[in-house]
């Protein structure tokens, strides 16, 4: 029973909790705005106490004529749909394979969803020296075991092999979800379907895939939130070069290695359209889904 | 058609044996019911026939052909769950529609038979909600649905109303009953209700650990109990079982009588014109009838009577028990009915 007191009270109470929130947030926001539109240069002498040149639209227009641009929105758009694409349908697989009654189960479980528990550097330096190096790697004598010549990934498959690093890393998140959703599958729904003529297959697509539909949802939202953001797993394998180059990673490259905070800033802004856009486009296929 | 045979049935679950080889035939047309306590394989005995286990050993032939080996899709048969089952993705025309389109069959032959199910089950209306929108009820007669698009030899039904309060409960057992008359097919029905066992069946088989104990119609196992456990089970208030001395002098090792099977009267003057004598305990007025716990009554355990409604004795009433001669079971000490 919230009286009028209390609820001003409650309100009271959360003040310092949004204030921080919104400051956290809103700071950081403002000041991409504001270097925007600004000349910040710091290695040509400009400094905030200074006072910095007001540009106007400059750095947009720049950033977006650049010939690295569009090839980096690309780069991002397919590194998130190829990985969302492995993710899930290997994540539904394992998830199905693991629900079997097997020997060992808690340990093969574990097992599966360890690499979610290194950190994305690491990963990426372990795949990198210890999987795709074209000398030692693991990969390379297994080419050279069957007689070919061994892959250079990183340099000549890029994007696949970013990809492959990613996907290794987010699907045990993607099969622990699918795992729990189809633990809280009612089985006597199956058994239904079964009486009523569903073979295998069938009972897959129109039971069990359903029932997931919901936690399916939940994987492709979060997913794309992170993936949106991968920095780590470039920065520490081709650096950006190859054609892997992904709007954060661009934008990293605006400010720190040509020293434009003006221009990366222009950068970031964009950064937060593209992936207003995506949630949209998102919340339109997938939200429904949350609904019911 | 729809007459199943079982012969030599066993089911083990790795070494513990769930069910000894039993044997068992349903008749066409016949509403059978399993009864038994919790635990005593009525539904892994249905689950046996509709195929969801298989069997360790032995027959199952529906309509004359083995059904052992074949999948529970391909033995003819529906049945209806506890939990209802629906797919709750789906409406419920979806839902009941389902089957038929894992036939093959074509729409206008499925919307004509969906159609037809709603309106012998009221569910036209409801048609196009999901099973989350409904209530019990509807949810089971949705399922009932599912089950007679299919037009089964046979429906299995596996204790579908214990969800239901009780007055559903009532309604739908009626609608049940109802449903077996018109459809007029074999029917196979799981419970543990001996109320709905004795209201619904054509033909009961009281089961116990496994075993077939007794099978037979509602009332050849109300008058004519194999043994003290079908004599226990069936009837309720329970039947009075009562051993020792008084058993002895009917020439048994226990004797059972029902509780309407014995006169009540008040002791007047402490005077014993009545066979046994007794102390009111609990009594349950239900208006119609009541119940009363008599203790004291030098006959082991306490004895449970039920007289009119209009018997008023109170706690504490000393009365006197007088069981009708010719309602007295007798039994002997394997707990078999002595004729």
């Amino acid at each position: 029973m919230a009286t009028q007191h209390s609820r001003s009270a409650a309100r009271l109470m959360l003040a310092p909790a949004v204030v921080l929130l919104l400051g956290w947030m809103l700071v950081p926001l403002t000041m991409t705005l504001y270097f925007s539109f600004k000349k910040y240069l710091p290695l040509r002498g400009d400094t905030i106490s200074g006072g910095l040149d007001w540009v106007g639209f400059e750095n947009y227009s720049r950033f977006i004529g650049s010939s690295a641009f569009w090839p980096s929105v690309q780069a991002t758009l397919l590194i998130v749909g190829s990985v969302l694409v492995i993710t899930l349908v290997l994540g539904v697989l394992l998830a199905l394979l693991l629900d079997q009654p097997m020997w060992g189960q808690g340990i093969v479980r574990i097992l599966v969803i360890s690499p979610f528990f290194v950190m994305p550097t690491v990963s990426a330096l372990v795949w990198k020296n210890m999987f795709m190096d074209p000398v030692n790697g693991i990969l390379a004598h297994l080419w050279n075991f069957f007689g070919a010549e061994p892959v250079q990934w990183l340099s000549q498959a890029s994007m696949e092999s970013i990809i492959l690093i990613v996907s290794w890393q987010w699907l045990p998140f993607a099969t622990l979800i699918l795992l729990t959703a189809i633990q809280s599958l009612d089985s006597e729904q199956l058994e239904a379907s079964e009486m009523d003529g569903a073979p295998i297959l069938k009972r897959f697509w129109f039971i069990i895939l359903p029932h997931m539909s919901r936690a399916m949802a939940v994987v492709i939202l979060i997913q794309t939130i992170f993936l949106l953001s991968i920095f780590a797993e470039i920065f520490v394998t081709t650096g950006g070069a190859f054609g892997t180059k992904t709007l954060t990673y661009l934008i990293f490259q605006r400010v720190l290695e040509s020293q434009n905070i003006g221009l990366g800033s222009a950068g970031g802004v964009y950064a937060i359209i593209l992936a207003n856009i995506v949630a949209i486009f998102l919340m339109r296929i997938v939200g429904k889904n949350l609904d019911k | 058609m729809g007459q199943i045979v079982l012969s030599k049935v066993q089911k083990k679950f790795g070494d513990t044996e769930v069910i000894p080889p039993l044997d068992l035939r349903i008749e066409d047309g016949e509403f059978t019911v399993f009864v038994g306590p919790s635990g005593c394989g009525k539904s892994t005995l249905l689950r046996l026939i509709a195929g969801l286990e298989d069997v360790s050993s032995g027959s199952i032939q529906i309509d004359g052909k083995e059904a052992a080996d074949l999948p529970p899709s391909k033995r003819g048969l529906a049945m209806v769950f506890q939990s209802y089952a629906l797919y709750p993705h789906m409406t419920v025309r979806k839902n009941i529609a389902f089957p038929l389109r894992m036939a093959k069959m074509d729409k206008a032959e499925i919307d004509k038979r969906v159609d037809g199910a709603a309106s012998v089950l009221n569910l036209t209306d409801y048609l196009d909600r999901r099973p989350g929108q409904l209530s019990g009820g509807q949810r089971q007669r949705v399922a009932i649905g599912r089950a007679i698009v299919r037009e089964p030899s046979a429906f299995l039904f596996d204790e579908p109303l214990s969800n239901l309060d009780a007055a559903l409960r009532m309604g739908m057992r009626l609608e049940i009953s109802e449903l077996h008359k018109r459809l007029d097919t074999t029917m196979v029905y799981v419970t543990h209700d001996q109320v709905e066992a004795m209201t619904m069946a054509d033909k009961i088989v009281v089961l116990s650990a496994g075993i077939i104990e007794q099978v037979g119609s509602p009332l050849e196992l109300y008058h004519s109990p194999k043994n003290v456990f079908v004599a226990g089970f069936i009837g309720s208030p329970k039947m009075n079982l009562i051993g020792g001395e008084v058993a002895a002098s009917h020439g048994a090792h226990t004797i059972g009588v029902r509780p309407e099977h014995i006169d009540v009267s008040a002791a007047t003057d402490g005077g014993q014109d009545g066979k046994w004598t007794g102390v009111v305990g609990v009594s349950e007025h239900l208006g119609s009838d009541s119940f009363f716990h008599i203790h004291e009554t030098g006959l082991g355990d306490m004895i449970t009577v039920r007289a009119g409604g209009e018997v008023g004795f109170t706690r504490g009433d000393r009365i006197n028990l007088t069981p009708r001669a010719d309602m007295i079971h007798k039994f002997d000490e394997q707990g078999n009915r002595i004729a």
